[in-house]
């Protein structure tokens, strides 16, 4: 494959927490290697603590790699590069004392957009969202769906070619991130845009990601790349179907037995050192 | 805007009404406790033993009060008192903010200072105020001196709280968006910080008048405390009184005003 058809390189990384031989030193990450095509909605998933978050921090350059390098286009990444890269945390990354539209323009603000530019973009992303109604609530008056619809319109305004999602679902309930799902889905399909997208849930992986790429236990690893090959926007039936079933099948029996290991090596970590590890 | 906001805010102001219903009963009763004190004050002193050496009768408590009001004799003392007052506030205020700022910077600092404060905090100042006295003298100087000492723990422990303690996932999503050092501290770390250092500013406004208010009566050349004692000493127990209410309704309307601007300011 081309090189420029690929929007993000990952090359050898690998990444620790403390020094070597003190209480704290975790190896989250090992010379992990991974292309990430344009255009793509990749999904890590994995046992927790297997550096999925890691890597993805890596990629938004909130955290510099021990060893290795990542490239996004032709750049290394070296720290944060707000006009390629856009983030959704899993939760509390809106400003409470600001409304959703105050949010949103904040984000245009840091990244450098014109005064000008910023208010219709802003309206434009949360009519994408579903949040034209909202857009003067604070964040504390919106359910956590909603919440999490806005932080979406926030990385939506800002343009980005790539948009990096830390669970973005992941203190919401099943039903609330079922339809969250479905509609990230449809608008993502239009948008084109590379989205890394971490999970633990193989639902959700399944039923948005292209590729799911499939971490071993600590130190973490990819440790298999599947496709899914059905095309977007996905509606709710595919999630009823034998190839969801099947895949999702494929997926568990290969995270199973690492889940269990990352389980066994956590145990025992507790066990010699009475601490916990780093996610 | 569509029927979802209006219909929130309409149940929102249903809600407040409710709100100011019970606020106003709860006021009436404690306007009812005061009336009740103020009753038995008056009737105990008029009908009963009390001497009025100890206990004067509010009648003429409230005659020395007027007399005090209209001839404006208060005002030099009350003069003394607020210019303390400013005077140890300022100086708290800006150095516990500034200092507050500087040490919430680093997670080693914090460690290191916000113990050290939080201890000296929970001694009793007042024991240093012979201390100040020497130092500074009988005037003004060993007062705001006194204000100062009380009033920086509270304002700069909150502030560093304030700023110490903001949700890293507020700091990581401004920096992933390009936020500057500046942009950084102007719309992320300040207005997270803000409510907390207010809050810290109101006890500390509060601690300063109280201890100001209090060394007066200990050892001073003038202001609010220094004349009630005076007139302690003369034996004037009415004016005494006067001078006491009078002082009572200062600290009521300092207090009720920086607590208001605090909600104001928590409300934007």
């Amino acid at each position: 494959m081309a090189a420029n058809d690929l929007a993000i390189r990952v090359r050898n990384v690998s990444h620790q927490f403390g020094e070597e031989g003190s209480r704290q030193f975790v190896r989250a990450m090992l010379e992990t290697s991974l292309d990430i095509n344009r255009g793509e909605l990749l999904c890590l998933i994995g046992p927790s603590g297997c550096g999925k978050s890691t890597l993805l921090n890596v990629i938004g350059g909130l955290l510099t790699p021990t060893s290795g390098q990542v490239l996004v286009g032709d750049t290394e990444v070296r720290g944060p590069l707000p006009h390629e890269i856009a983030y959704v945390f899993q939760e509390n990354a809106l400003f409470p004392w600001s409304t959703v539209l105050e949010n949103v323009n904040l984000g245009m603000m840091f990244q450098g957009v014109p005064k000008t530019e910023r208010e219709p973009r802003a309206r434009k992303s949360l009519a994408a969202v579903g949040l034209s109604d909202f857009a003067n609530h604070y964040p504390g008056q919106l359910s956590g769906g909603m919440r999490q619809r806005a932080a979406l319109a926030r990385a939506l305004s800002l343009e980005t070619g790539i948009i990096l999602m830390d669970e973005p679902f992941g203190a919401l309930d099943e039903q609330t991130r079922m339809v969250l799902g479905e509609d990230l889905s449809v608008l993502l399909s239009r948008t084109g845009k590379t989205i890394v997208f971490v999970t633990h849930s193989l639902g959700e992986a399944v039923f948005l990601a292209d590729r799911v790429a499939v971490f071993s236990a600590r130190p973490g690893t990819i440790k298999e790349v599947i496709e899914i090959d059905e095309p977007h926007p996905r509606k709710s039936g595919f999630m009823t179907s034998e190839k969801f079933t099947n895949l999702r099948n494929i997926l568990f029996a290969l995270l199973h037995e690492e889940i269990r290991k990352a389980m066994e090596q956590s145990t025992a970590s507790e066990r010699a050192a009475g601490g916990d590890g780093k996610a | 805007m569509s029927a979802a906001p209006r219909e929130t805010a309409s149940r929102k102001s249903a809600k407040r009404a409710k709100r100011d219903h019970s606020a106003l009963g709860s006021r009436l009763v404690q306007a009812a406790f005061v009336l009740a004190l103020l009753g038995l004050w008056y009737i105990g002193t008029t009908y009963g033993q009390i001497s009025p050496i100890l206990l004067p009768n509010p009648v003429r408590v409230y005659d020395e009060l007027v007399d005090v009001l209209a001839t404006l004799e208060f005002v030099s003392d009350l003069r003394v008192t607020l210019i303390e007052l400013a005077t140890a506030f300022s100086i708290s205020a800006t150095s516990g903010v500034l200092l507050g700022y500087l040490i919430s910077r680093s997670q080693y600092s914090i460690r290191v200072f916000e113990p050290l404060f939080a201890g000296i905090y929970s001694v009793p100042i007042i024991l240093f105020l012979p201390l100040y006295i020497l130092f500074f003298g009988l005037g003004p100087a060993s007062k705001i001196a006194l204000g100062v000492s009380t009033s920086f723990f509270p304002i700069v422990l909150n502030t560093i709280a304030g700023f110490g303690y903001v949700e890293r996932a507020y700091v990581l999503s401004a920096r992933s968006m390009g936020a500057s050092d500046y942009q950084l501290f102007r719309w992320v770390l300040l207005p997270a910080a803000f409510p907390i250092i207010l809050t810290g500013l109101r006890i500390g406004f509060t601690v300063a008048l109280l201890s100001i208010l209090g060394s007066e009566t200990i050892a001073s050349l003038a202001g609010l405390g220094h004349r009630i004692v005076h007139l302690g000493e003369g034996m004037d127990m009415a004016r005494m009184f006067a001078y006491i209410a009078f002082a009572v309704a200062i600290a009521l309307t300092l207090n009720t005003v920086t607590s208001s601007l605090e909600a104001r300011a928590r409300r934007r």
